[in-house]
């Protein structure tokens, strides 16, 4: 087949793997969906033709962000994080580390969705301005919020590994301090603050956290990759709690 | 028309959120680490692929994984099919919900075990810890507890009760099992629970929870309809830390029998 080799068609070929990998992603889902509707509800899907051209909008969106994030964002975000390692210049290394945090958590697009839709049911239940401006004002609030909170995270994962401080008594800590915290929390705030930890760790920001973890404790004399390296994400699942908690102490 | 518009907003609001990395990335390569960007084309390309692919993901999401979770959450808590084949239900009671608790956990599993982030992961595991991590026993037990997390979030929506009392309890058994767990699991223990919420996999998750809170008389979507990725983050904490010990059980095990038969 020579005329596979040509260019475009191998192109072609890269950018239908691509596409197939996103596909897989969203697999699991319509075949749950499909499941249910076929032998459990047993009723038609309204706004089917709509749903299809969304779903196919998320498949080609998904993809292309992928690419994109593979090509550009990990290779030099990576490089990024062992250079500023073997630098070995601290206050450069914890700038880079709030600034990574921050900067990946604003374009995280689950964190994008979900503070939308947190805005809309806050606007809807009455807690909140019935105005296009009180409702972008509050979600963007809540993103920069979390994305603040994830900054630290990231910083404070990073002192962790350059201090040697254990991991579980930081974590333990912070699931008191979550705690204290719920108790004087407006009851409205509570479940998109708990919901907020696991929202702002997804596509962009596990990676290149993970990168910078695993990268200090590689290169840092007497620190193990397995139990000093991992752990990042689970500060940056549990601070967002804390201070999207206090930010509803502000807002409500 | 309404589609170009939408797609010319979204795709102005993506530029605003990807600038702050732009800028970092760029800040940090030219003016601290001093060195020229590296395949500069090719991350021009690829920054653009980024802009597009999320302005075209955010705009399926609002045309399809909101309302698909909305959806699935109001044709199975709908008093049309939970009174199939009865003569009256009670639409608080959680007993009748149990093609939802399904749902749930059928959505949290399969999304899981597919999820890139958590393949990722549990290889980069096994590398680490020289082969003693099992990656794929490591995901099905992350889904599992996906799976389990958010079943109870649906359980818990029902049946209205405060949403902090389950996951301070479940703080409490990860504080518990910490003291127990091998010490070569705990961070990854303590990952795996940011892992599991992917981009696909939170919008539906978010949609299905206000969907429900809405569908269910007497819950408000404000107070009752968040919740369930918190129980999606939590839960695989569990499982995996009671993965560890389980691991560590066995491995002992095994050795008192080889001892027992040496001798």
């Amino acid at each position: 087949m020579p005329g596979f080799h040509h260019p475009f068609v191998r192109h072609l070929h890269y950018v239908a793997k691509k596409n197939w990998s996103a596909c897989v992603d969203l697999a699991p889902i319509v075949a749950v969906i499909a499941f249910f509707q076929l032998f459990i509800v047993r009723q038609p899907l309204p706004d089917f033709d709509e749903i299809v051209i969304g779903a196919m909008l998320v498949v080609v969106g998904l993809s292309m962000f992928i690419e994109g994030l593979e090509r550009a964002l990990f290779p030099i975000g990576e490089n990024m994080a062992f250079a500023l390692s073997r630098k070995g210049s601290l206050p450069w290394l914890l700038i880079f580390s709030f600034a990574l945090g921050f900067s990946t958590t604003v374009a995280e697009p689950a964190l994008i969705a979900v503070s939308a839709e947190a805005a809309d049911i806050a606007m809807e239940g009455g807690l909140i301005e019935n105005s296009v401006n009180s409702r972008k004002a509050y979600s963007l609030g809540l993103r920069l919020t979390v994305a603040f909170s994830v900054g630290f995270s990231i910083l404070l994962g990073v002192l962790r590994i350059l201090r040697n401080w254990p991991l579980h008594y930081l974590i333990i800590g912070g699931y008191c301090l979550v705690m204290l915290m719920t108790l004087f929390a407006p009851k409205e705030i509570i479940g998109i603050a708990y919901d907020a930890g696991g929202v702002t760790t997804s596509t962009i920001t596990v990676p290149l956290v993970t990168a910078l973890g695993v990268g200090l404790a590689t290169i840092i004399r007497g620190r193990n990759p397995l139990t000093d390296g991992f752990g990042m994400i689970a500060f940056a699942s549990l601070l967002p709690m804390l201070f999207v908690m206090g930010y509803g102490l502000i807002v409500f | 028309m309404p589609w170009i518009i939408a797609f010319g907003k979204d795709f102005l609001l993506t530029c605003r959120d990807i600038l702050p990395i732009v800028l970092l990335f760029g800040f940090f390569q030219l003016l601290v680490l001093k060195q020229r960007i590296p395949n500069l084309t090719s991350i021009l390309v690829g920054t653009a692929y980024v802009i597009i692919g999320l302005t075209l993901f955010l705009l399926g999401l609002e045309k399809a994984l909101f309302p698909l979770g909305k959806i699935m959450a109001g044709q199975l808590a709908a008093p049309g099919f939970l009174q199939r084949g009865a003569e009256a239900v009670n639409l608080t009671d959680w007993t009748n919900y149990g093609w939802m608790y399904c749902f749930a956990a059928l959505i949290g599993f399969s999304t899981t075990i597919a999820e890139p982030s958590l393949i990722a992961i549990a290889f980069k595991a096994r590398d680490v810890s020289g082969g003693s991590i099992n990656p794929w026993g490591l995901r099905v037990t992350v889904a599992l507890g996906v799976a389990l997390g958010i079943s109870l979030g649906t359980f818990r929506i029902v049946t209205g009760t405060p949403l902090h009392l389950y996951i301070l309890a479940g703080y409490v058994i990860v504080m518990i099992q910490t003291c127990f767990a091998p010490k070569a699991i705990m961070a990854i223990a303590y990952d795996s629970g940011g892992v599991t919420t992917s981009t696909v996999t939170v919008p539906i998750v978010a949609a299905l929870g206000l969907g429900l809170a809405t569908a269910v008389p007497g819950r408000n979507p404000a107070i009752d309809g968040f919740g369930l990725i918190a129980f999606a983050s939590l839960f695989p904490i569990i499982t995996v830390l009671g993965y560890g010990q389980y691991a560590r059980w066995s491995l002992t095990r095994a050795q008192k029998k080889q001892q027992g038969a040496t001798s």
